[in-house]
């Protein structure tokens, strides 16, 4: 992982002092709430429905067993004993006292974490794919991009005041998990084209495509490709272009058109191509320049942890998975191929039936940080889904793992199944939601909670989002549900067909919206019309979806 | 003819804990049951001095007026964010703290 430097520890701890005082100042009165308002957002601090919430930023969804653990304390010390993992890799605590926040940030700081740029009109905390540097798949581990575009973006002084906030994400395997698509960046590392010529490829050979102006909210877009490879060590002379470009031309005048997505829409992918190009032009090779003994060092911080030499098969877990169901129904959703022969990816799963998707009591971040000092090296990932992964786990351990898991209350066996739910926090927190997201997420985990319903309909993703600013993905679930405000009612648009990685596509809203009432008997008639005309059991939802179209879940919900 | 005032009742965050509060007949209270009932164009616009009064005596932030139903046994907020709010956390939430 990475770690602070010297520069690191003094900017956090200086910035933490600063804010102290302008909380005493404005509980002194010497700030007004119009003055303190920007710089509380500055530091992460919202005010939502029922109390203040801080949102603290898990670099690109990566923490130590350590860092877990004061996460935990915070939860326990200042608020009410839980945390919130969200879709951006990030925790929110929903009750903070404001005299308290100095404190939190202090405490945050022990262990090299803070909450600087989670609001705002810059760039956020960078994401990644959540089994970065484990994944069978990857070329090549985007955490340390993630890391060198942190460190260029931090507080970065022309694009701190952008026309709107500013999401990167980047991938290192071609099977995208971080949905770079629906980003304002989207990277993703990949070794050079067999057409691109050997001296423009760089040292390593590998490099970005990049992806430009995707995003959610209430104008979904798929991001366009606007160049497929950029050597490495280009990448930050490209990425400030493109952010200057943004910066030039984007709208100031309405913050509904203000984001990168719209400017590459309303001007056209080749137009923004062009002048990317040209700033790209002016800068590249000079200070941005990222030499390889650089990158070799931020590398090094993400070096593999040390690996045993390990048989690819285990006898252990295959005799556990013969003799306990339970385990191999776990083993079979919450696994993920690792790179390394005799380890896995394990995915902690933060949905139980009727749970609250993305919260974590402080206990089971503790069991968690526990559980990553015994079998995962201490890491810890946090992935946008709103799960918890222990990315480097050996085979042998999982059925230990697994017993650990069901003592701590953290054994759902559903990963990527229907009840695998992300959901915003909805109005029950929200100050910008319409309706409520967790309750329907509740209910409808409930009525699909039987394990073998949920394994016989495979892989399904289902999004919520209590308002179209969309921080629930709905756009780009199979089944997305955005909950809107009907003359003081709650209600509940379906869209169909949604995906984030490779194959991104932004669902086909279905047709008329449902109440609180019908919502949940809408989804399981959604469910049952797609087991009825997929052609086997190996066809997915989306599949099935795509070859049939939304006419038979029409017809299902609504009749002929 | 216009229509008549709906009643209302002043509420806001308050500055140290962030928590709902509304006016009440002494003071600031976290009790809807205790807020007072703003039938009037003229006990609103009192209502919104006090609370701008409130505001830079760094009690509160963010006062705002909403619609409550007089008609129902105990004050009840028309909205279901306000009622939401009233109610003191999520409407659901098994990871709130008992």
């Amino acid at each position: 992982m990475y770690r602070y430097d010297e520069f690191d520890h003094a900017f956090v701890r200086d910035r933490v002092t600063q804010f102290r005082d302008q909380v005493k100042r404005r509980i002194a009165g010497d700030l007004t709430e119009e003055q303190f308002k920007p710089l509380r957002l500055m530091n992460g601090v919202y005010l939502q429905l029922h109390a203040y919430m801080l949102r603290v930023a898990i670099p690109y969804g990566t923490l130590s067993a350590r860092q877990m653990r004061k996460l935990a304390h915070i939860a326990r010390t200042y608020d009410k004993d839980y945390g919130h993992f969200t879709t951006r890799q990030n925790i929110q605590f929903n009750w903070p006292r404001l005299e308290d926040l100095p404190a939190i940030l202090d405490e945050l700081a022990d262990v090299e974490m803070h909450a600087i740029q989670t609001s705002g009109n810059c760039i956020r905390n960078v994401t990644t794919d959540h089994f970065a540097g484990a994944a069978a798949d990857e070329a090549g581990d985007p955490r340390p991009w993630a890391e060198i575009i942190r460190q260029w973006s931090s507080l970065h002084p022309e694009f701190s005041y952008l026309p709107r906030k500013f999401k990167v994400a980047v991938t290192g395997a071609a099977r995208d998990r971080a949905a770079i698509r629906f980003h304002d960046i989207g990277l993703e590392l990949r070794h050079a084209p067999k057409d691109f010529g050997e001296g423009a490829k760089g040292e390593t050979g590998l490099g970005f495509r990049i992806f430009v102006g995707g995003g959610q909210g209430r104008t979904p877009m798929v991001a366009k490709e606007i160049r497929d490879f950029v050597p490495e060590r280009d990448l930050l002379a490209y990425l400030e272009a493109i952010m200057r470009v943004y910066n030039r031309f984007g709208r100031r005048d309405n913050k509904y058109k203000a984001r990168i997505k719209i400017l590459v829409h309303e001007r056209g992918i080749d137009e923004i191509r062009e002048a990317v190009e040209a700033e790209f032009e002016a800068l590249r090779g000079g200070v941005l320049d990222i030499p390889l003994e650089a990158r070799e060092q931020i590398s090094a911080y993400f070096a593999a942890p040390d690996f045993e030499v390990l048989p690819a098969k285990s006898e252990t877990l295959e005799a556990a998975w013969t003799s306990n169901p339970v385990f191999g129904q776990w083993m079979a959703r919450n696994t993920h191929p690792h790179k390394t022969p005799g380890y896995v990816s394990v995915t902690i799963s933060l949905k139980p039936t009727g749970g609250v998707p993305g919260d974590a009591r402080s206990a089971q971040m503790d069991a968690v940080a526990d559980l990553a000092d015994r079998y995962s090296f201490s890491e810890i990932r946090v992935s946008h889904e709103q799960n918890l992964i222990l990315p480097h786990v050996r085979k042998d351990d999982l059925p230990a793992l697994h017993k650990a898991l069901v003592d701590a209350g953290l054994e759902a066996a559903n990963a990527g199944l229907v009840t695998d739910i992300i959901a915003c926090p909805g109005l029950d927190y929200c100050a910008l939601a319409n309706a409520r997201s967790i309750p329907i997420a509740q209910r409808i985990s409930e009525r699909l909670a039987d394990h073998d319903r949920q394994a016989e309909i495979g892989d399904l993703s289902l999004k919520i989002s209590g308002c179209i600013n969309a921080c629930g993905h709905h756009h780009v679930g199979h089944i997305g549900i955005l909950g809107v405000d009907r003359k003081g009612e709650e209600f509940y648009q379906i869209t169909l067909g949604g995906a984030p990685g490779g194959d991104a596509a932004i669902g086909e809203i279905v047709g008329r919206g449902f109440s609180t009432d019908q919502v949940v008997d809408a989804v399981e008639t959604i469910v049952d019309t797609y087991l009825g005309v997929r052609q086997d059991a190996d066809e997915t939802f989306l599949t099935a979806y795509r070859r049939v179209g939304k006419a038979p879940f029409q017809e299902a919900l609504y009749g002929a | 003819m216009p229509k008549p005032p709906k009643t209302q009742v002043m509420t806001a965050n308050r500055l140290g804990d962030g928590r709902v509060v509304y006016l009440g007949n002494e003071d600031w209270t976290t009790d809807l049951a205790d807020a007072r009932l703003l039938p009037d164009a003229d006990s609103q616009a009192l209502a919104e001095e006090v609370a701008k009064a409130a505001v830079a005596d760094r009690a509160i932030v963010e006062p705002y007026l909403i619609d409550v139903d007089e008609e129902a046994e105990r004050i009840e907020p028309v909205r279901l964010r306000e009622r939401i709010r009233a109610s003191g956390g999520p409407t659901t939430g098994s990871s709130v703290a008992a």
